[in-house]
């Protein structure tokens, strides 16, 4: 198969490595992003990191620097703009149509190669360079960092605002240092599979988990190997195909784990709960 | 000492006063009712003795102490909320809270901290739903394994913001018999904020009512009187006693309460309170 072939070639194992990485730390937020109804806030950090990222091309040939410049000042506008969600995401949808304008007019000037303005839009794993690599384990390793320190609060703090406040947890602190894990992991996801999909592994994994346990440790371990299998495998079998994007495989892969998760997930409904409950009572 | 101390106590926003010179001991195992009229001050006194508020003039102690966020004194019972029913967190993880949400790292089980959850839910009856998503119980079941987290660390003051909100009546029952039996075995002092005095009123020791800027302090017998109520209100007030319920009636419908911020509409089954069955949030 040309597929193990390219295995021992460096760029097929960068690839793999950051694909991991990426599903880690995507996995690890993904959970809080849905608990905290953030979807559109993905999106939106995303969609901005590639107008910062069709800048950075433009300035200085770094997509990479350009694209956290963008998804961190959108995290700091929008934790800026604060608490409601539907204020928010009123908010987040004006600023990502503009944001989106300029980045459109700044590729627009770009005079470089044509591939480079695609691959910000759709991820290019393949041409990971060493300093890129690293900048993305730096990345992950910062963001597992603080989850693991933040975890347990935010947990809270997602689930149950008012009473995590009253019992001394600084709710709007954790929401903001949340913005700047979401926006350090957007980047370095947009580099897997581009800034426009950065959802199939920021929220579907998250989204399949849940399907099948409510117990909050276990979704976000379910949810770190789904965007895992998603990543890797993605990248994998766009090393056996070689015609067909890695990002296809990715979102594919992400997808139909949903779609099984969601067909097959033992979820409880409210009456199958109430149907165990009243076998219990009567029992 | 008591576990609740306000001495001279005020509170405005700008220029609207919520209560003026307020003073209040609420000894260990006292059962105080927060009662009065949207946007009377009575969240506000919760947020003071949560430590989340300052007050404008005056002190106030929570079991000696100024009062401060986190404190381990205090236990807190919001109002029921609707949870997502796809919310990845199970009965036994919002009690698990009340014991260390706000410490850092990650929630692992550990022997200790499961027996004490455990235990906690048994001691509320929850066994047998705790394992289920939240968004997947009852305002009853929720609100039993709220007074669960809030109990969980052993606090010297329950404080309680409209517990019984958009619960049926048996479940009002409960919820209240389990937090008057609590405060009898473990001494915890109760303060609850209510539009609806009837669900609690076997369990009452006290009533603060706090209107307009103005406050009555005493037993439910003292306080909610026509007389009494008349006064604080400034307007006619006619208290009835039907069946061992009170029954407040005012006089102009245009009192006794004040808009709220968002209409959170609430059928007042019992005819209990005040007039109108809107709160602010």
């Amino acid at each position: 198969m040309t597929g193990a072939l390219y295995l021992s070639q460096p760029f097929a194992q960068h690839a793999l490595i950051a694909g991991a990485l990426v599903a880690v730390t995507c996995g690890l937020i993904g959970p809080f992003v849905v608990t905290r109804g953030m979807a559109f806030a993905v999106h939106g950090t995303s969609e901005l990191a590639f107008t910062g990222a069709a800048a950075g091309l433009l300035v200085d040939n770094n997509p990479i620097g350009g694209a956290l410049v963008g998804a961190l000042v959108v995290a700091m506008v929008i934790g800026a703009l604060g608490v409601r969600e539907r204020e928010r995401d009123s908010a987040i949808g004006v600023i990502l149509a503009f944001g989106l304008g300029m980045g459109v007019l700044l590729l627009g000037y770009y005079r470089g190669f044509a591939t480079a303005a695609t691959n910000i839009l759709f991820g290019n794993i393949f041409g990971v360079s060493n300093d890129q690599l690293l900048a993305l384990v730096g990345i992950g390793v910062g963001v597992v960092l603080v989850m693991s320190f933040v975890y347990r609060p935010l947990l809270f703090a997602s689930v149950d605002a008012d009473v995590a406040a009253a019992r001394g947890v600084p709710v709007r602190l954790l929401g903001f240092v949340f913005l700047v894990v979401l926006a350090l992991t957007v980047t370095a996801a947009a580099q897997v599979v581009g800034t426009l999909l950065v959802l199939s592994l920021a929220i579907t994994p998250a989204a399949a988990a849940q399907r099948w346990t409510p117990n909050p440790l276990r979704v976000t371990a379910l949810s770190i190997v789904f965007a895992l299998v998603a990543a890797d495998g993605g990248i994998l079998a766009s090393l056996a195909s070689t015609t067909v994007k890695p990002s296809v495989f990715v979102t594919s892969i992400s997808f139909g784990i949903y779609l099984v998760s969601r067909l097959l997930g033992p979820r409880l409904t409210r009456r199958s709960r109430r149907a165990v409950a009243d076998t219990v009572a009567s029992a | 000492m008591p576990a609740v101390r306000l001495r001279d106590a005020s509170m405005a926003y700008g220029t609207r006063v919520l209560f003026e010179h307020l003073d209040l001991e609420l000894a260990p195992g006292e059962f105080l009712a927060v009662l009065g009229p949207n946007g009377s001050g009575k969240t506000t006194l919760l947020r003071i003795l949560l430590g989340l508020t300052r007050l404008a003039a005056g002190t106030a102690e929570v079991n000696g102490r100024a009062p401060r966020r986190g404190s381990p004194d205090l236990g807190y019972v919001p109002q029921q909320r609707a949870f997502d029913p796809d919310l990845p967190i199970r009965g036994r993880d919002l009690v698990r809270f009340g014991l260390d949400g706000h410490r850092r790292g990650l929630p692992f089980d550990n022997r200790q901290s499961r027996a004490r959850v455990d235990d906690a839910i048994r001691s509320v009856g929850a066994e047998r739903y705790a394992g289920a998503p939240i968004g997947l119980l009852s305002g009853g079941e929720q609100q039993r394994l709220r007074i669960a987290q809030a109990l969980i660390g052993d606090p010297k003051v329950l404080l309680c913001d409209e517990p019984l909100l958009s619960l049926d009546l048996s479940h009002q029952q409960a919820v209240s018999e389990l937090i008057d039996a609590r405060r009898r075995a473990s001494g915890t002092a109760v303060v609850f904020v209510t539009h609806e005095i009837n669900p609690i009123l076997p369990y009452v020791d006290r009533v603060l009512y706090l209107v307009g800027g103005r406050w009555a302090v005493g037993t439910p017998a003292e306080v909610l009187t026509s007389d009494g109520l008349s006064e604080l209100y400034g307007i006619d007030i006619d208290v009835i006693e039907v069946r061992g319920r009170i029954i407040v009636v005012g006089s102009d419908e245009s009192t006794p309460t004040e808009p709220g911020g968002h209409h959170h509409h609430h059928h007042d089954h019992h005819g209990a309170g005040h007039g109108h069955g809107t709160r602010s949030h």
